[in-house]
């Protein structure tokens, strides 16, 4: 590896996008970090790079904690790089809601991938945002896919509603289940099977994987499925062995020939877009007006709504008359 | 907010460099940093340098603790700042805990390790040197 000129993370964010530009990895490492941190000459980065992305797969990994996530994450990797294809990962782990702190340990069953230069593995760890998880993932995905990635894989937590959001965030969503976690109806959660586009049964060495699929196959047969003409394929695998993984690199490409050719591939991208916007302008308006009430005055208000000398509907009336909602220029 | 980063540390890796297979010290100071409100990626034992230096960049962690009991610290420790830097990596404070006599901690100190915790140190001096910015300038 040659040396490299150092990239300080104090370095304004043009001088990281231009290098992410190159392929610089460590301008990518510190533009997501940057824009992570809610930087504002990052986000104006952002909208840069944007335009060079929208090449890259996105394919969005789901399921209960232990069910194999992180070890097929490393399985479809060394798939698509045996194919030649690059890939870009994002891992998502929650932070405590107590002290803002994660472990991030994802990356431990993904050493293998470690010396290989066309992988870039980044966790994340969710910060506390509800909701706002999908949107910084997004971002991070953006970042990902300007540097030139050919598919992006999004591992997260099976736990919660952030899950079907980053699950809206994906071309491809693989809800993965497993034998042996008890009550096999549960093992599945129902919300979640109607977000899935592929449903991969891992661990498929263990007794009990027939019977979740079986499980499976009846529940798909009740619900409505996300998209018309499109019925999920049930996989199972052994990702520790990669037994069945190229079977669902198959059934990837299949379900993005299909997106493509029922002209679903643009009608979701825009669903997702249009859920994105929406997400960012929450983000503009709740900061917008979170600066607002951080003064004397408004504490006050508070302190007569506890007193139930005034009602919340009139005080958020007159907030919203007060915020003026313009750009987020800072 | 400017382009001028803040000398915060927030996200750290915990590493156990060599061959020795114990990581339990490794992770009560993963537990306890995550308990303090730090990021901690964590990425199991028999680490090498070049895996250590990967993680780091790909991670754009603001700190490496390295974890050790094996007494290979005088040989894997310089290889592991050698990677960072090839990496480009200069801004990164490292620190090491585990078995580590007085007098290689001096030399470590030298080669950019900026401060060495003994195995019976207690977690909090880990964080309070975190806390401080690593001895890190911004
Ligand atoms: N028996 C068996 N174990 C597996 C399989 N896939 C993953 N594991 C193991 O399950 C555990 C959890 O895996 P991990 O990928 O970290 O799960 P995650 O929490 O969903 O990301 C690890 O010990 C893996 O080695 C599999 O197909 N069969
Ligand atoms: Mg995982």
């Amino acid at each position: 590896m040659p040396d490299v000129v150092p990239l300080l993370r104090s370095a304004p964010a043009h001088e990281l996008a231009a290098r992410l530009r190159q392929e610089d990895r460590l301008a990518l490492s510190r533009m997501i970090s940057a824009v992570e941190a809610g930087r504002s000459d990052a986000r104006r980065e952002l909208r840069h790079l944007f335009a060079l992305g929208g090449k890259a797969h996105v394919v969005g990994i789901t399921g209960p904690p232990g069910s194999g996530k992180s070890t097929l994450t490393t399985a479809l990797a060394k798939a698509y790089r045996a194919r030649g294809e690059t890939v870009g990962v994002v891992a998502v782990d929650p932070s405590s809601p107590f002290t803002g702190g994660a472990i991030l340990g994802d990356r431990i069953r993904m050493m293998e991938l470690h010396d290989d230069p066309g992988v870039f593995v980044r966790s994340m760890a969710t910060r506390g945002l509800t909701g706002g998880l999908a949107r910084s993932t997004m971002d991070v995905v953006a970042l990902l896919d300007a540097f030139g990635k050919d598919v992006i894989v999004v591992e997260t937590v099976g736990v919660g509603q952030d899950e079907v959001e980053i699950a809206r965030t994906a071309d491809s969503t693989i809800v993965v289940g497993v034998p042996g976690l008890g009550d096999h109806i549960q093992s599945i959660k129902a919300g979640v099977l109607e977000i899935a586009d592929i449903l991969v049964v891992n661990k498929a060495d263990l007794p009990g994987a027939q019977q979740v699929v079986n499980d499976l196959r009846a529940m798909l047969s009740l619900g409505a499925t996300r998209t018309p003409g499109w019925t999920p394929p049930i996989q199972e695998t052994v990702a520790t062995t990669a037994r069945g993984i190229p079977e669902l690199v198959k059934q990837i490409d299949a379900h993005v020939q299909f997106l493509k050719d029922s002209g679903s591939w643009r009608a979701r991208r825009a669903e997702n877009a249009r859920r994105q916007v929406l997400g960012i302008l929450e983000d503009h308006v709740r900061s917008a007006f979170e600066r607002t009430i951080r003064s004397e005055t408004w504490e006050a208000r508070f302190r007569n709504i506890a007193a139930r000398t005034e009602d919340p509907y009139a005080v958020a009336d007159e907030l919203l008359r007060e915020v003026a909602l313009g750009d987020d220029n800072e | 907010m400017t382009a001028a980063a803040p000398a915060e540390i927030r996200r750290v890796l915990i590493a156990k460099p060599g061959l020795d297979g114990h990581d339990r010290g490794a992770k009560v100071i993963a537990r306890a940093l995550r308990d303090a409100g730090f990021e901690v990626v964590y990425t199991g034992i028999r680490q090498t340098p070049e895996m250590i230096a990967e993680a780091a960049l790909q991670e754009d962690v603001d700190a490496i603790g390295l974890s050790i009991l094996s007494g290979a610290h005088m040989t894997l420790f310089p290889r592991i700042v050698e990677e960072l830097r090839k990496r480009g990596l200069d801004d990164v404070v490292v620190w090491a805990g585990g078995i580590i006599p007085a007098a290689d901690a001096a030399k470590l100190r030298e080669m950019g390790i900026t401060a060495v915790f003994g195995p019976g140190s207690p977690t909090t001096e880990t964080i309070a040197f975190l806390r401080a910015g690593g001895g890190r300038s911004a």
